[in-house]
């Protein structure tokens, strides 16, 4: 991948304050009767790749919409990088670096992979009307294009999504619209990523090729938050993890302590 | 290789030319069998390239709309008659039956093109929260709300701030002379008084070939038209084909993703509206314009559907095929139906239509089918909408993405189905 939104700063050294891009403080949201988020808090820490794990209904992906602005919290205060972001839209909260996947996959299905791929980074000139219609200004706009194109071409083939660059989005197998997810939103050159069940579906060894990478970019400064049923990559790859069950954090730790925790057993991990 | 935007840009030319041409071609052959002489034909042939060219600016903007940023405007008319009333009101004589401002024809039609904008940008922003059924409501109430406005005898005359003004209601309105005479006559009003040397000329040298005067200054308004149709093609291909563009495609597909990645779409959404229902203004402008008056009735719903049915035709999301479903649906289906009556009529010598369909009935039973075919044809403009109907059905499930939407029109700048590396690689192994 090219350059990268990130601040390129090595995981906090042992002696350098721990920071925490992210912060939620009592977050709730109610459908109807349902109390699908109920007073979360947590911090994610910064270059860390924090897992999100708890049984199917907890709570993970609305918790995602609220921090994204999909949908809006009844209460508490979401902070990114200090700056409170509750109730903002969401093109206001991924143009400050906070980007997400969407666990069912929203393709842009009539366009292709590529055109998908180049919606996405920010600042475009070619965004701005004055600069498509006149003649003059198109010059620069062209330019950004070929410099977008580079980079999205780059990103494709970290994907293994190269060969498909010009298939309609629609065409794609369920895993491959896993990967154009992820794609995509690397474009915006985020420096925190939510992911929703980024793997399910996809196949074992592009599984651990999307890992390795996460984890090279983990080191390289960006924060993860990881929603994720597949335990052996939780368990493995993600610290700490936070376990959220009937729309509350039940529990929010290393992974031994997680795996060795009697209620997580009993909610989530099942007994074995 | 150079085989990118300027390629297709080419193939495209290719096909709008030929499309020009086929129809021509065509509606000459029609005419031949109508017997016309050669000022008759070339007059048809006008009248043809003329709807032909406004219904392309129309279906073109409407393009802007939906097909790229999937905005369901079934307001169409509503914004056309914007566009034209504003203008006639502008340019309208102070002194004359129905008061205007007696401005001239440029700021008329500068003031035209902003209010229709300005109204579509207005109805726009209350919707932009709402599911696209929602703007289709609001916008074909805001068509025929203004449309009865047009209509309604309190609006004949009016005055603003002391000024008189006014909308004819039911009698319509008046245009300014088109003033495309200006080129040919010293005084447009009063053709009589005499031509300009330019005029003498050019009509001097149509005498030769026996094409009358009038049918000279109204080819010379078409090729003006055609040249519009160009421009608004280039101002859309701009818009569409870049990274403005991707964002309207992104927020037709998903505008929550198109949110999420950062793209402020309301604005978007309001920009592409103004801009389209200002066309749509401009487009009802030089429609209307030749023919110095206009009336509510013309921009009655059926005109918004006719615009659709266009665009449906030549495919929605491409210009190209924007202007193709324009040309066809003005020719062939619009036109169409009264020449196939024409030539019908002509070569079989029916005599004249009977006035009721009782008449046209109750020969059948002794096995005269002549009347009953000639009513239906004396009918035909009304057997139209039947017609486009069925038209309809058969391009939704036999072709739905229209004549020309099965392409990748990708919306770029530049050309990125290709990737630059690996071209400069295939370069090189050549040399
Ligand atoms: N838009 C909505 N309207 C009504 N109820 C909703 C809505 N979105 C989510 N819910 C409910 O909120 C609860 C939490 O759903 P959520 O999708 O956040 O769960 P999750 O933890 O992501 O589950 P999974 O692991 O299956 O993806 C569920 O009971 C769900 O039915
Ligand atoms: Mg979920």
């Amino acid at each position: 991948m090219s350059s990268s939104g990130a601040k390129k700063k090595q995981k906090g050294g042992k002696n350098s304050a721990k920071k925490y891009p992210l912060k939620v403080e009592k977050i709730g949201k109610r459908f109807g009767g349902l109390s699908a988020v109920d007073g979360v808090s947590f911090s994610v820490e910064e270059g860390s790749i924090t897992g999100l794990i708890g049984p199917n209904g907890a709570g993970k992906s609305t918790t995602f919409d609220l921090i994204t602005g999909i949908t809006n919290p009844d209460t508490g205060v979401i902070k990114f990088n200090g700056e409170d972001i509750t109730g903002k839209k969401p093109y206001q909260i991924a143009n400050i670096g906070l980007v997400r996947t969407f666990q069912i996959t929203r393709e842009l299905k009539d366009m292709t992979v590529m055109e998908n791929v180049m919606l996405a980074p920010k600042n475009q000139i070619g965004q701005q009307l004055s600069n498509v219609l006149l003649s003059k200004l198109r010059r620069k706009v062209k330019d950004q294009e070929e410099e977008l194109l580079e980079k999205a071409w780059e990103t494709l083939d970290t994907f293994h999504l190269d060969k498909l660059a010009n298939e309609y989005a629609g065409n794609l197998s369920g895993g491959q619209r896993k990967l154009l997810e992820m794609a995509r939103v690397m474009m915006m050159d985020p420096s925190m990523i939510l992911l929703d069940e980024p793997m399910a579906g996809v196949n074992p060894t592009l599984k651990k090729q999307i890992i390795t990478l996460i984890k090279k970019l983990s080191k390289n400064g960006y924060t993860f938050l990881l929603v994720e049923h597949d335990m052996d990559v939780v368990m493995n790859h993600c610290d700490p993890i936070i376990v959220m069950h009937n729309g509350e954090v039940m529990l929010e730790g290393t992974p031994s302590e997680i795996s060795t925790n009697e209620r997580v057993i009993d909610a989530y991990l099942g007994g074995s | 290789m150079k085989f990118d935007i300027e390629m297709l840009l080419k193939s495209d030319a290719r096909i709008v030319a030929s499309t020009f041409v086929g129809i021509s071609l065509l509606f000459i052959i029609v005419a031949m069998i109508l017997g016309l002489d050669f000022n008759g034909t070339v007059n048809t042939i006008q009248r043809i390239m003329f709807l032909s060219a406004v219904y392309a600016m129309v279906v073109l903007a409407l393009n802007l709309q939906w097909g790229y940023a999937g905005m369901f405007n079934i307001g169409v008319a509503g914004f056309m008659l914007s566009g034209v009333y504003t203008m006639a009101i502008i340019t309208g004589d102070p002194n004359g039956i129905i008061p205007g401002l007696g401005l001239p024809i440029p700021i008329g039609i500068i003031g035209g093109v902003l209010v229709a904008s300005l109204l579509g940008l207005l109805i726009s922003i209350p919707t932009l929260k709402l599911k696209a059924d929602y703007l289709a409501i609001v916008t074909i109430g805001f068509a025929e709300i203004i449309r009865y406005a047009a209509n309604a005898l309190t609006f004949k005359t009016f005055s603003i701030a002391g000024v008189e003004m006014g909308t004819g209601a039911g009698r319509g309105i008046h245009l300014p002379m088109n003033p495309i005479r200006n080129l040919y006559y010293t005084d447009p009003s009063n053709l009589g008084l005499g031509k300009t040397v330019f005029g003498q000329y050019v009509f001097g040298f149509f005498e030769i070939i026996q094409v009358q005067s009038s049918v000279v200054v109204s080819w010379t308004y078409a090729i003006v038209l055609i040249f519009v149709v160009g421009l608004f093609y280039l101002i859309i291909y701009r818009i569409g084909n870049s990274p403005f563009g991707r964002v309207l495609k992104a927020i037709r597909e998903d505008e929550i993703v198109a949110n999420a990645l950062g793209k402020n779409t309301d604005i978007y959404k309001m920009k592409v509206f103004a801009i389209g229902c200002g066309l749509m203004g401009l487009a009802g402008i030089l429609w209307q314009g030749s023919y110095g008056y206009t009336n509510p009735t013309t921009f009655q719903p059926i005109l918004t559907f006719y615009i659709f049915i266009a665009l449906i035709i030549g495919g929605s999301g491409s210009n190209t095929g924007s202007i193709i479903g324009g040309v066809v649906f003005a020719s062939l289906l619009f036109e169409g139906p009264n020449f196939i009556r024409r030539v019908i009529m002509h070569v079989f010598k029916f005599d004249k239509a009977p006035n009721s369909i009782i008449e046209a009935i109750i020969p059948i039973s002794s096995f005269d089918l002549g009347p009953f075919v000639a009513y239906s044809l004396a009918n035909i403009s009304s057997l139209r909408v039947v017609f486009l109907g069925l038209v309809l059905v058969y391009i939704i499930q036999n072709r739905p993405e229209g004549l020309l939407g099965y392409r990748k029109e990708l919306a770029a700048s530049i050309d990125i189905s290709r990737r630059p590396g690996a071209e400069v690689k295939r370069g090189k192994r050549h040399e």
